[in-house]
Formats: structure tokens, sequence, C-alpha cells
């Protein structure tokens, strides 16, 4: 476990230089929720039925988590581009720990996700969005953002070992743009219609939103909602466990054998 | 044959991919702390045989030891024993190349790895680049950043899989000195290559890989008195030529091969006994018209195109079109 830790550091470790060495594609990413932001506040927002400073409010939570489930995204790309440098090799061939290498990328993109959380968290408190629960509830709040991240880019790595292929991941990964749109990421469940929302409720995505919404005291629990919306905050811890459950041992298991 | 007198030692591997069947049994001894040169054609099972030795894949069937433990049950082992430069460049580019080599000694467990970086990019001469992106520099510089990596914790067995192909005449020579260095320290190195010049200059024992086996072994001299020495001569006219040959398979009871645009004719030698001047006299007694004769000693390039099915095919091929 110790030699994990430390690999996985070490791995950590590079990820952050390759970023530092290389910082155009983090600020795009960055930039990406920003602009949403205040196309959908401003732009689709004075078309709702909710007023906008109401709807920015209500966006502020559903984009954060939105963007947490583009780990998929980058987790894929990366985990694809990754096989196919020769530096896998290198790994392959080194007395360290399999497991590092996923590790190491996963952790660097929470931190990452991280750095990238405050800028936002800025413009959205610029355009009106409020913490308005307690600081603990807050903090709370962006614990689980991260986690669900953590998971969401486990799920990605996988999926970029699997497919191996940089430019098929790139596209595949684009499709996550869609995950949110079926959730209460942007809108309200409450409005879709009966099958709609029982499939937009059990959206992972769905529960984390629900549960910062909550924990920041920004919009109450829904009524009638399916259970993990009902119950966001252990829904979205049990959806994390899930996850992470799932698609830890196989993307290391995935990484381990690589083309053997 | 103990284990520990040999750094490599393979029975019998062999590795599929789907319907091509790579390699069909390799045996394969090298020697601790000798240079061994695997020499083949393409797609002989070179690389295959390097990415099972160095842990990058699994065998089929076979078993080998590398650096005394076993490559599948004691891998981890094998992994802190060996270094590795592949064909293609296994360093990351967005890294630095300082930042590269303090990544790897830190995974290798290297104790200072600051210091052995700097003493490593300074030996490959890339101390000025060490602070530049791994991405923007040249193929030589990569390769020699590569070979650095491998070098980060001084391995007992180092894999080379054709660690000069496509690089300037200084990098290669950068190559083959370190080569010779490691190997006066007793680093036992495993290379693969194309170049029989290169195979000549630095191993000690050639194998030479055809079709996923290995059809000889033995040091480069041994190798090249097995294939023979290469005696031709050029006479003015087509007419003399029959008689020319007539007088080389007596010398040597070798089978002529003609060049008829030429008007040459060859035939390979395994007496070592024979000389240009006695070859010469028998001519001339014979009463052969000589333009050129020359009795050239084997090269690499003769035992590659000889002793491997491969080659030979060629070279049937070439002298049927």
């Amino acid at each position: 476990m110790s030699m994990l830790a430390y690999d996985g550091t070490a791995m950590l470790g590079r990820q952050l230089l390759r970023i530092r060495n290389n910082p155009g594609l983090l600020i795009l990413t960055q930039t990406m929720p920003i602009s949403m932001l205040l196309f959908f506040g401003y732009v689709f927002g004075s078309a709702l039925a909710m007023p906008g400073e109401a709807y920015r409010s209500f966006l502020v939570p559903g984009l954060l988590v939105a963007t947490a489930a583009g780990g998929i995204m980058t987790g894929m790309f990366q985990a694809a581009q990754d096989t196919h440098r020769g530096v896998a090799d290198r790994f392959r061939t080194l007395p360290m720990s399999r497991a590092a290498v996923p590790l190491g990328q996963a952790a660097a993109d929470v931190v990452v996700t991280a750095a990238g959380t405050v800028p936002f968290v800025l413009v959205g408190l610029a355009v009106g969005w409020r913490v308005e629960g307690g600081p603990l509830q807050a903090v709370a709040a962006f614990g689980l953002l991260l986690l669900f991240r953590f998971a969401c880019t486990w799920a990605g790595i996988y999926l970029g070992l699997l497919t191996r292929d940089e430019e098929a991941a790139g596209q595949l990964g684009g499709a996550t743009f869609l995950l949110p749109l079926l959730s209460s990421a942007y809108i309200p469940t409450s409005g879709l219609p009966g099958w709609l929302r029982t499939v937009a409720e059990w959206n992972p995505i769905s529960a984390v939103t629900t549960a910062l919404r909550d924990l920041f005291g920004n919009a109450p629990v829904p009524d009638g909602a399916a259970w993990p919306v009902a119950h966001p905050v252990a829904g979205s811890l049990l959806w994390c466990a899930v996850l992470l459950g799932v698609f830890v041992p196989l993307a290391v298991r995935q990484y381990a054998h690589g083309e053997r | 044959m103990t284990t520990s007198t040999y750094a490599v030692l393979s029975e019998g591997l062999e590795k599929r991919f789907g319907e091509v069947h790579a390699l069909r049994g390799l045996d394969l001894a090298v020697a601790a702390g000798t240079v061994c040169g695997v020499l083949g054609p393409n797609g002989a099972g070179k690389t295959t045989a390097v990415r099972l030795l160095t842990t990058l894949l699994r065998p089929d069937a076979g078993s080998a030891r590398v650096a005394g433990h076993d490559l599948v049950r004691e891998a981890a082992a094998v992994r802190s024993r060996i270094g590795v430069t592949g064909q293609d460049t296994s360093i990351d580019g967005d890294l630095t190349g300082r930042q590269n080599l303090r990544l790897f000694g830190r995974l290798h467990r290297v104790r200072g790895p600051a210091d052995r970086t700097a003493e490593l990019l300074d030996r490959f001469g890339l101390t000025e680049a060490a602070d530049r992106p791994a991405s923007t520099y040249s193929g030589g510089m990569r390769r020699r950043l590569d070979l650095a990596a491998s070098l980060i914790r001084r391995p007992e067995v180092l894999f080379l899989d054709e660690p000069t192909t496509g690089l300037d005449p200084v990098s290669r020579t950068l190559v083959w000195d370190v080569v010779r260095g490691l190997a006066a320290e007793g680093t036992t190195v495993l290379l693969t290559t194309q170049y029989l010049e290169e195979a000549d200059r630095l191993a000690d024992d050639i194998a030479l890989v055809d079709r996923g086996r290995v059809a000889h072994t033995g040091s480069p001299a041994r190798l090249k008195a097995l294939v023979g020495a290469h005696a031709e001569v050029v006479v003015p006219d087509a007419d003399v030529l029959t008689k020319a040959a007539a007088v080389l398979d007596r010398l040597t009871g070798g089978q002529p091969s003609f060049d008829r645009e030429r008007n040459a004719v060859g035939v390979v030698s395994k007496d070592p006994t024979l000389t240009l001047p006695l070859l010469v006299r028998a001519l001339d007694t014979a009463g052969v018209p000589l333009l050129d004769a020359s009795l050239r000693p084997p090269t690499l390039d003769d035992v590659f195109l000889r002793l491997t099915e491969t080659g030979t095919t060629d070279t049937v091929k070439e002298r049927a079109a």
C-alpha cells in the first residue's frame, strides 16, 4: 500500500507537471462552464418560467456537477492518449505499482477540478448565486463534488483504456455532454413527463446536483422524486461508491494487463 | 548450465498475435556480462522477443529467466533489474528532459534522483536542452534521453531494441560508446539490430533470429566462418566464363554463380587456406584472362543472407527476377 501511495504521488506529480508545461487545454476546459453559465443563465434563462437570478442560482450547482461529470471525457481522453505514448511501455517495465498510473491521473484530475472551481464560483457569485446554507454544509458540498469527479474520472479512465483510440475517445467522450441534459442539472425534473422524469432522476448527476442545491441552501429537495433524489446526500454517496466499486478494479485490471 | 551464469535464458518462448505466430520456440542464452546482438530480418520476432523478455508481453508457452528471476512469476523482481529502450521512444513528451529522468528515478527508487539526473543529462549531452519539453527534441536527442532513462538505476540487464535506427552518425557513435562502457562495467546488454556492422562491432555473440526461432548462434567470427569467403573474378568476354567457373569449382568445391552482365563469376570458399595469389595463379595457369579478381572475407551481410531462410528466399527471388 505504501508502494501505491509513493508511486501514486509520483504519478500525480507527473500529471500536474504536464499541465503546468502545457496549460492550454486546462484553460479551455475551465472557461467552458463559465461561458455555459453566462449563455444558459442569460440567454436560455430569459425564456424560462423562473426569474433570471433565481435560475442562475439554480444553475450554478447544476453546472458544477455537469462539469464534474465531464471527468468521464477527460479521463477517457487522457487514458487513451497515454496508451499510445511509448511512455506507457516504460511505466510497465518499471518496478512500480500497477495501479499508480490511473490513480495518479484521477488524483491530478481532482486537483485540477478543485482549482478550476474557484474562478467558476467567483463568476457564479458575480451573477447572483450565494451560499445560503451553513459553511460546513458548503464545504461538504464541495467535498461531494470532488468525490463525484473522482468517480467519474475512474469511469472515463476505464473506458479510455478499453477503446485505446484517442479519436474514438474524443468523440465518445463528447457524448458525455448529453448526460446532464437528461438530469436536473439545467432544469427541474418535476416538469418532465412521468417516465422521462424517472430516467432523469436515476441519473447520478441529478442526485449530486440536488445534494449540492440542498447543502448550499439554493433549492429544497423536490417532492415525489425517485429515491436517490429524494435522499440526495445518501444517494450521491451511494452512486459514487457504486461507480468507484465498479470502475476502479476494472481500470486497474485493464491497465495492468495492457496488451498482454 | 546454471542460471547465474546466464543473464537471459529462455526456453521455447512462444507468442501468437491472432493468426500471426510471432515466436515459435525461442531458445536464447545470453552469458552474464556479455553483449548479445539479436539479428534478423523484419518480422523475424526480434521486437516480440524483447517485449516478452522485458515483461511487456506474457508468453503463450515456454519460460525464461532474466537476471536470475522467472519472467512471469517474478516479474516485479525482473523489472527492478532491467533497463529497456524500445523502438518507440518511451519518454513523456509533455515533460522536460530533466522532469522525465527525475520521475523515472523516483519510480526506480533511486537515491538522490536529482544528482543522478544531472549526471546522465551531462553524459548524454542533454544538459543544455534539459529544461525544454522532450517533445521539442530531435529524434537523436529523444533516443539519447530514452537511453538515459533506461540507465537511471544501473540495470543488470539492458535491453535495446534497434537503438540506433534512424540516428545520425554522432548519436550512433555515442550509443555505441555507451554500450561498450556498460559492458566493460559488467552490464549484460541484449540489443536487436538490422545493422550488421553494429552487431559486428558491439556483440560478443550473435543470435540470428528467423521466423520466430533462433536459427544460429555464435561469435561474429564463428558465424562468418560458417558462411565462408566470397571469391569473384571478372573476365573480358563471355566465352571464358565457363572456363573460369570450372577453375573456381575445382579450387573451392563451391557452387559458382554467374553475373553475365558483368562477365563475372563468384563462388563461396570455406577453405581458409585459399588466398588471392593462389586463386590468380590457378586461373592464369588454366589460361583464363582476368580483368579483376577478388577474395572478400565474409561480412555479416553474407551471414544474414545465407543463414536465414528469409534471406535465402529473398536472394533466390532476386536472382530469379
